[in-house]
């Protein structure tokens, strides 16, 4: 389980996140959701690191962040950009991060077929497209079998076909009842995907809870419907 | 320290396939190859090297630094989500970035001393020039680190990079000689010596010079280092401070990157 106390997080005036509490359930699939600069990446990138709170706690597993990294050996995160050193290959960055993560769990053959990635993974960086690279951290959040998932719209970048492949991977990866976090703008996505949504607006958490207790309490068949309702509290 | 040298190999394989890098060892290459060929006097060859060296190095590795810290900012913080400590990943693409800039510069300069040079009579300068060489890169990319960390702006951050650059390639002569001007009924040394200090092209052209026992006909500053602590210490201290120029800005801007949101 991952949970934040009093989460505050500022960049000089600017309070990104407003004393954030939220716990994130275990194997399930938990959407974050909100407006551009609502604080979703903020919120994100806080559990692993990349983002140092300005007061508050985060624990993941029970256990308190603080300097320690080893913790990220649970964790696999996709996030927005996929930019990689344009000389090396696909197969290089697996195997430095095969190096520095204890996990000897590694499996990319489901990965590799259905994102069709085997003729890409010796190309250098340099030659291949946005969507390529985003497919390439696709499998270095998945493939090392990580309890914990962070996908930071992931499918922004990517084209309707393999938009659904992946999507098929998250389902595939939920079943085995990993932690998956997410966010998007794409309702639909979220709706397909997630089984729990927090939203937030301008840092602080307006709603969480089951997406169909969202649509029962706004009385609306569609999400994006649901989430404009939720705006103008 | 093992995360460190796996990252450092990786950087250094990135960065070694960099055409920029073929062309900078290329450059010098021909440089060399122009001067030991082609120059009568040895000692106008290596003061003329030296030139080129201690005005071209400094300005491809601040910007060499700057460009490859930005283009690295996703890849950071891909690597930032794996296992792995803030400092050794710093220490890994710092190095990464330092190493393969350096062999560049010592291989494109080395290769035509050994194959045209008088490597006897002309080794002293030969390993001081490289010695010169290699520190100012890792000086000037430290100094493009700190810059980088502390702004986010990629065209901000190169803008104060080349200005810093030209402040210290340029300017500062400018500044100095005005200085004397103004100040010279007052005694000098020992502010020349801290401002010499505090510039490291200045310090890498004094201890070339120094060597060359021809320190008081290139400058004032140079004739008050070789007065002040003789030709040996004189060129100790101006390594010494050279060292210095490297680990000031890395530890800034380690520290700075220990600290930084992504």
């Amino acid at each position: 389980m991952i949970s934040f106390k009093n989460l505050v997080k500022d960049f000089g005036k600017n309070e990104v996140l407003k004393s954030i509490n939220l716990s994130i359930d275990e194997g399930k699939v938990t959407a974050i959701v909100g407006p551009n600069g609502s604080g979703k990446t903020t919120l994100i990138k806080s559990i692993l690191g990349l983002v140092r709170p300005t007061s508050g706690i985060i624990e993941v597993d029970g256990i308190e962040l603080k300097d320690d990294y080893l913790y990220r050996n649970k964790i696999g995160y996709m996030s927005q950009i996929a930019r990689y050193p344009e000389n090396l290959t696909g197969n290089e960055i697996i195997s430095l991060i095969k190096s520095i993560r204890e996990s000897n769990e590694y499996n990319d053959k489901e990965i590799l077929s259905s994102l069709k990635l085997f003729p890409e993974m010796e190309k250098p960086f340099k030659n291949l497209s946005g969507g390529t690279k985003q497919k390439i951290s696709a499998l270095i959040a998945f493939a090392f079998n990580p309890k914990i998932i962070i996908l930071d719209e992931p499918t922004a970048g990517l084209d309707p076909i393999s938009s659904s492949y992946f999507k098929d991977l998250v389902m595939r990866q939920k079943e085995k009842k990993k932690t998956i976090i997410l966010t998007s703008h794409l309702m639909n996505e979220v709706q397909e995907l997630s089984d729990e949504l927090v939203f937030l607006l301008e840092g602080e958490i307006k709603f969480k809870g089951t997406i169909k207790s969202l649509l029962e309490n706004k009385k609306e068949s569609k999400l994006e419907r649901a989430i404009a309702e939720l705006m103008k509290i | 320290m093992k995360l460190v040298k796996k990252i450092l190999l990786y950087e250094i394989h990135n960065t070694i396939r960099s055409k920029w890098v073929i062309l900078y060892t290329f450059f010098f290459f021909l440089v060399g190859y122009g001067l030991f060929t082609f120059s009568g006097d040895v000692n106008k060859a290596y003061i003329s090297l030296m030139h080129i060296i201690i005005i071209i190095i400094p300005l491809v590795s601040i910007i060499f630094g700057s460009i490859y810290f930005y283009n690295s900012r996703e890849f950071i913080e891909m690597m930032l989500s794996q296992p792995i400590d803030r400092k050794s990943l710093f220490l890994g693409i710092f190095l990464g970035t330092a190493i393969p800039l350096s062999t560049g510069f010592a291989l494109g300069f080395s290769i035509p001393f050994l194959l045209f040079g008088k490597v006897i009579e002309q080794l002293t300068g030969y390993i001081l020039l490289l010695l010169i060489g290699v520190l100012l890169t890792f000086i000037f990319i430290a100094i493009a680190f700190l810059i980088s960390v502390k702004q986010d702006d990629k065209s901000k951050g190169l803008g104060l990079a080349i200005l810093i650059w030209l402040i210290l390639a340029v300017v500062y002569d400018g500044i100095v000689l005005m200085i004397i001007y103004y100040f010279q009924d007052y005694p000098l040394e020992n502010a020349m010596i801290i401002l010499s200090a505090m510039n490291p092209i200045d310090l890498g052209r004094i201890l070339f010079l120094m060597k060359f026992d021809i320190a008081a006909l290139m400058g004032y500053t140079g004739a008050i280092f070789q007065r002040f602590f003789g030709s040996s210490l004189g060129m100790i201290i101006s390594i010494a401070c050279l060292l210095f120029w490297i680990l000031v800005p890395f530890f800034l801007s380690n520290r700075f990157f220990g600290r930084k949101d992504f």
